[in-house]
């Protein structure tokens, strides 16, 4: 093994501020290029918090995304345990097989298809907002508004009946949750499985005009392989844009001047959803590969089978990459963020998201133009083990 | 200057659509690149090469100068 000057250290994980990655990265990011780390599991690997490194390793071929391979790079109860990915769950498999199953859905995902989408996002984000006046001041933001968007928006595209979201709702929320025990998962995944087993037959015997009615029709994918698909595309939905719908207000809110901006010049809007991706970078535990080779990588000898993690947050607060990485600035044109990761397996839904987000801010503000929250900002509890963070509520008030 | 995008190597992550969407489209049927300008005008440059420092998979090459 190489001599590493620093002893393998745990990812770091503690928030003294929700708006800051992790203390415990700066230090550590200017120790070296990648620095060593232990899985909890006593797998040894790596840490990488530069931006450069980062992108070099999600697009370098020596590089796997298969989860046979993976460990969790936090203590948890859910490991992979050795065990590929179910038939058409194609985030965690390598190309060729990855980028034939994407490629069926990634027309329904283009920025033109996404853009087209606004009509009905706009609606949904309307009745959200109806129901948040009806709930009046003290609302939570996250139960009445930020959770029920994205997930509603989803619901529509593929073609899943409304009511089965929340039950989804909560297996994908428990599938993300660290503290989550084996039963527990157990339960969330068979309750999602269940759903999708007795679901997607009768799609198939009667295909609508959605994305499910889509794939069953270019008769490419079997029952098993169906259900994959839209189980990864629900685990990739429904938590992700929500946290970063809520987390963008918390943000705003917490950041006046930034605020003002934005209603002063709406057509900030765009680069403003690109700076809060940046800023806050929801998907803090990832994204990991592991080595297919021995390899020399960011002047080291990387070994077969060991794990390198990439901290998006620390990678997207990178001094080398960013000036004044910390500050949040809206007017910042040069993104450039990994918050939806690099390489071929970059968020297939972003531009949705990006549509959802700024559909929702922008609908927001505009109907509640006094909005604040109702509690102390050190008040609101935040999810700290969860695979996406973000605030479990968000309490909420504005002038009648 | 001349603009190629390879459309094996594309995941149809619409980076290219996104920053310039008069340069660069995305197909309906799997969302790859769909180039609709290969020769845009020079000014153009600053842009091209933030597109091509975004795309995940590195599909789009920008020869500034094509030479004979
Ligand atoms: S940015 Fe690159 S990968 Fe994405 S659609 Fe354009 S060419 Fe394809």
């Amino acid at each position: 093994m190489v001599d590493a000057p620093h002893p393998p250290v745990p990812m770091p994980t503690k928030r003294s501020r929700p708006f800051n990655p992790p203390d415990g990265y700066a230090p550590l990011r200017e120790q070296e290029r990648i620095t060593r780390m232990t899985y909890p599991d006593g797998t040894p690997g790596w840490l990488i918090l530069r931006h450069a490194e980062a992108k070099e390793l999600l697009t370098h071929k020596s590089f796997s995304a298969r989860q046979e391979g993976l460990v969790s790079p936090v203590p948890t109860e859910l490991q992979y345990d050795g065990r590929p990915a179910d038939p058409g769950a194609f985030a965690k498999t390598d190309d060729p097989s990855h980028s034939q199953y994407r490629k069926l859905v990634t027309g329904f995902f283009t920025v033109r298809r996404t853009r087209q989408l606004a009509p009905m996002i706009e609606r949904i984000v309307h009745e959200q907002l109806d129901d948040l006046e009806k709930a009046g001041p003290g609302a939570d933001l996250v139960d009445v508004f930020t959770e029920s968007v994205p997930s509603r928006v989803m619901c529509e595209m593929i073609g899943i009946p409304e009511s089965e979201r929340k039950t989804l709702q909560r297996h994908v929320e428990t599938l993300g949750r660290l503290s989550c025990s084996v039963p527990e998962a157990l339960g969330a995944v068979s309750g999602m499985n269940g759903f999708l087993a007795r679901f997607i037959p009768i799609r198939m015997d009667d295909p609508r005009d959605d994305l499910l009615g889509d794939l069953i029709r270019g008769g490419q994918l079997d029952e098993q392989e169906l259900m994959g698909m839209a189980a990864t595309l629900i685990n990739g939905a429904f938590d992700t844009t929500g946290n970063m719908l809520a987390m963008g207000v918390f943000t705003l809110l917490e950041h006046p001047d930034q605020l003002a901006k934005l209603r002063e010049d709406q057509e900030l809007m765009g680069a403003a959803v690109e700076e809060l991706l940046r800023f806050l970078t929801i998907s803090h535990l990832g994204a990991s590969r592991w080595a297919l080779e021995d390899v020399e990588f960011a002047g080291q000898s990387i070994k077969k089978g060991e794990v390198l993690t990439v901290a998006l947050p620390a990678v997207n607060r990178d001094p080398e990459r960013y000036d004044n990485p910390d500050q949040l600035d809206i007017g910042r044109t040069d993104h450039g963020h990994l918050a939806l990761g690099h390489g071929v397996h970059q968020c297939l839904g972003q531009h949705l998201a990006r549509t959802i987000l700024r559909v929702g801010y922008e609908a927001l503000f505009d109907r509640f133009p006094t909005l604040r929250l109702a509690v102390p900002s050190d008040e609101v509890p935040m999810r700290d083990d969860f695979v996406h963070y973000g605030p479990r509520s968000l309490p909420v008030t504005w002038d009648d | 200057m001349r603009i190629t995008a390879d459309r094996e190597v594309c995941c149809s992550a619409g980076q290219c659509a996104l920053i310039a969407p008069d340069l660069f489209d995305q197909s309906d049927e799997d969302g790859s690149v769909v180039l609709l300008d290969a020769q845009p005008d020079t000014g153009r440059l600053d842009v091209l090469r933030e597109v091509v420092s975004r795309c995940p998979t590195g599909a789009i090459r920008v020869e500034e100068d094509p030479g004979v």
